[in-house]
């Protein structure tokens, strides 16, 4: 950020103070909460706040048993398999049906595109109560509630906006006389999406996946209307741990997965840059 | 090379019309034949339907009405990945994602060649657009004259027969545009394959073509061979659009076999050759060629009518110079004339006469 000028007026300057102190201000009502969990995990105490002698630094104040908890407890274990097992094919799904969203909708002779793409998007946009409400009377009546699949498509069914959303985004600058040059050389509509249009693509199609991943991740309320015991995910667990337990092994839980966004978020950050480079290489 | 009279065109299309909307037609009723190894230019202003030709050809478009046939086969059913057609793209289309090499052996593993046939023909495609050594690189790291060398390679590396061309020199500057202009003539000469070429810039077409369609409002206007075109325009586009040209409206005075003399709006009178027009009385437009008009009328045979005409300016322009004079009313009559040794400097304000060769100034029809 520039330097003031010399001939800065005062409210000029004002402003220019002002506007440092409402981001420091910013940062850290976002970051805090966040950041303060951290030193919490590693509490010996079983409380949610700081003993002295973790404020005096004191070695024998901090301790890993929330962590051994949260790796032996039956019930923490069951639920990290089910958000496991959850996500990756939530994504899956959510990525291969988002993608050919997304492809088919960019074409140009697609009619009522913009309320196919309103319907899809709407996941996104309608509060997630009336969608997890709406999907267990529906998942009720076709004997999906309760299931692993009915979770599967509920978390996908969430995640698809993400993907249809960041692969448009990367089809904007797509040029599209690439798929006329593959058909020129003779590759067929289906060679030519896997070797030319989706190597192009690839940067959105994974950033879109990494969103829908977390989704269904960090997603408690659909899973608590459409899941059953039986579905228990990570966060359906925190949150009975909260409401019942008050145990800190939520607090390491929670900083596992601040670690796994954190590095998720790289990841992103990384097939951005990528995606650049590319765009910046696709002459004319 | 002009094999556009054969008997059996290579490529033929018949009646055929296209429209995008159902109600105006952008190529009406358009009827071509081209030979085998022929170089054939489509040329025409912008929305003349020209382009919309080519991707007919290439499949990106079908055609309303009418048949297309390549090699005496109708294709107008056959999907572009089917037509075995090669095309140098105007943005060159090429993969950002692959390297050279790997853009160039793209149609040979469609193909399913193996793997040292396709090395042998990438490498010798790559030699023949001299860009051997850049097998490796990709598009992003080769200039725009680069690229368009691996564009035309790629289009050439899978021997096809026929290779379709939409304007991919108009993004590289003039004088990289002229040399690859000769280039591509060359490598057409050497390998023999027709290629259609679309333009609108004529100099490139009459630099490289056997033939030249020139297209107006989706109809071909004149089919015909560079130096035909030129000289020979059958109307007045034709004769407006390539080169530049100057015009004169008149009224046709005298008739008689291949010379007439004109009448023009101050009274004088000047010798031209009748092209459309059959009897005196007629109104006429009169098309000279800039090159075409002397001042020296010690260059004229004896006999030849001049127009008084009044030098409005003079530009120097290296190798030429370039005078725009005021005959008969217009003010934008150009003529050049070398820069030669003891060439007259005309000045402004200047009242000179003009002649020219019957010959030259072609009496077309009044539009």
């Amino acid at each position: 950020m520039a330097a003031l000028p010399p001939y800065a007026s005062t409210g000029q300057r004002l402003w220019y103070w002002g506007f440092r102190a409402i981001c420091v201000a910013v940062l850290f009502f976002l970051i805090m909460p966040i950041l303060v969990i951290i030193p919490l995990s590693f509490n010996a105490e079983d409380f949610f706040t700081f003993t002295k002698g973790m404020l005096a630094l004191d070695p024998a104040a901090y301790s890993l048993k929330h962590y051994q908890d949260f790796f032996s407890n039956p019930d923490w274990q069951q639920a990290l398999r089910n958000s496991v097992t959850i996500a990756p094919v939530a994504t899956l799904l959510a990525v291969a049906l988002g993608t050919l969203a997304a492809v088919g909708l960019s074409q140009p002779h697609v009619p009522f595109r913009g309320a196919i793409m309103a319907i899809l998007i709407s996941p996104m946009i309608v509060p997630l109560i009336i969608s997890a409400a709406g999907m267990y009377f529906f998942y009720s009546r076709i004997g999906l509630q309760g299931t692993y699949w009915g979770v599967v498509l509920a978390h996908a069914a969430l995640g698809i906006p993400f993907v249809i959303i960041t692969v448009t985004a990367t089809l904007v600058g797509f040029d599209r006389s690439l798929v006329r040059a593959a058909a020129n050389m003779g590759a067929g509509p289906v060679r030519t999406f896997f070797k030319v249009q989706m190597p192009l693509i690839l940067p959105g199609v994974i950033s879109g996946a990494l969103f829908a991943f977390i989704t269904s991740f960090d997603e408690v309320v659909v899973v608590l209307f459409v899941g059953s015991a039986a579905q228990k995910t990570l966060p359906w667990q925190m949150f009975i741990g909260l409401r019942e337990q008050i145990s800190p092994t939520i607090l390491a839980v929670a900083t596992i997965l601040i670690a796994i966004s954190v590095v998720l978020l790289t990841v992103l950050e990384l097939l951005r840059r990528r995606s650049e480079k590319l765009r910046g290489m696709s002459p004319g | 090379m002009n094999a556009g009279h054969g008997n059996e065109a290579f490529v033929a299309f018949e009646h055929v019309q296209k429209s995008y909307d159902g109600e105006t037609l952008v190529v009406k009723d358009l009827n071509l034949k081209i030979g085998q190894g022929e170089f054939l230019t489509m040329l025409g202003p912008s929305g003349s339907g020209k382009t919309t030709c080519l991707m007919m050809l290439a499949g990106f478009e079908t055609a309303t009405h009418g048949e297309i046939r390549l090699a005496g086969r109708p294709i107008n059913n056959i999907p572009p990945h089917k037509r075995g057609i090669g095309m140098v793209f105007q943005n060159y289309a090429l993969f950002p994602h692959m390297t050279v090499g790997e853009n160039l052996a793209f149609p040979l593993e469609v193909r399913k060649m193996s793997k040292a046939e396709i090395e042998a023909k990438v490498k010798r495609a790559l030699d023949m657009v001299q860009m051997g050594a850049f097998a490796g690189r990709r598009p992003a790291q080769l200039s725009g004259g680069q690229q368009q060398r691996i564009a035309l390679a790629r289009a050439l590396v899978f021997d096809a027969e026929l290779v379709l061309m939409d304007e991919p020199l108009g993004a590289l500057d003039k004088q990289l545009r002229e040399h690859m202009q000769f280039e591509i003539k060359h490598i057409h000469e050497r390998l023999g394959v027709t290629v259609v070429y679309v333009t609108h810039d004529q100099g490139e077409a009459l630099t490289m073509s056997d033939r030249i369609a020139v297209f107006n409002d989706g109809r071909i206007q004149q089919l015909a061979p560079p130096e035909d075109l030129y000289e020979r325009p059958e109307n007045g586009f034709v004769a407006q659009f390539i080169g530049e040209n100057n015009t004169l409206e008149g009224t046709v005075e005298t008739i008689g076999q291949g010379n007439c003399t004109v009448r023009l709006g101050d009274g004088s009178v000047i010798d031209a050759l009748p092209v459309n027009v059959s009897r005196a009385g007629e109104r006429t437009l009169l098309s000279i060629r800039p090159e075409r008009a002397e001042f020296n009328l010690d260059r004229l045979p004896e006999g030849t009518h001049t127009v008084k005409a009044e030098v409005l300016e003079f530009i120097y322009m290296g190798d030429i110079f370039r005078i725009r004079l005021r005959i008969a009313g217009n003010e934008n009559f150009v003529i050049k004339c070398r820069n030669a040794v003891g060439q007259r400097r005309l000045r402004p304000g200047e009242v000179i006469d003009v002649g020219w060769l019957p010959q030259d100034c072609r009496a077309l029809e009044a539009a």
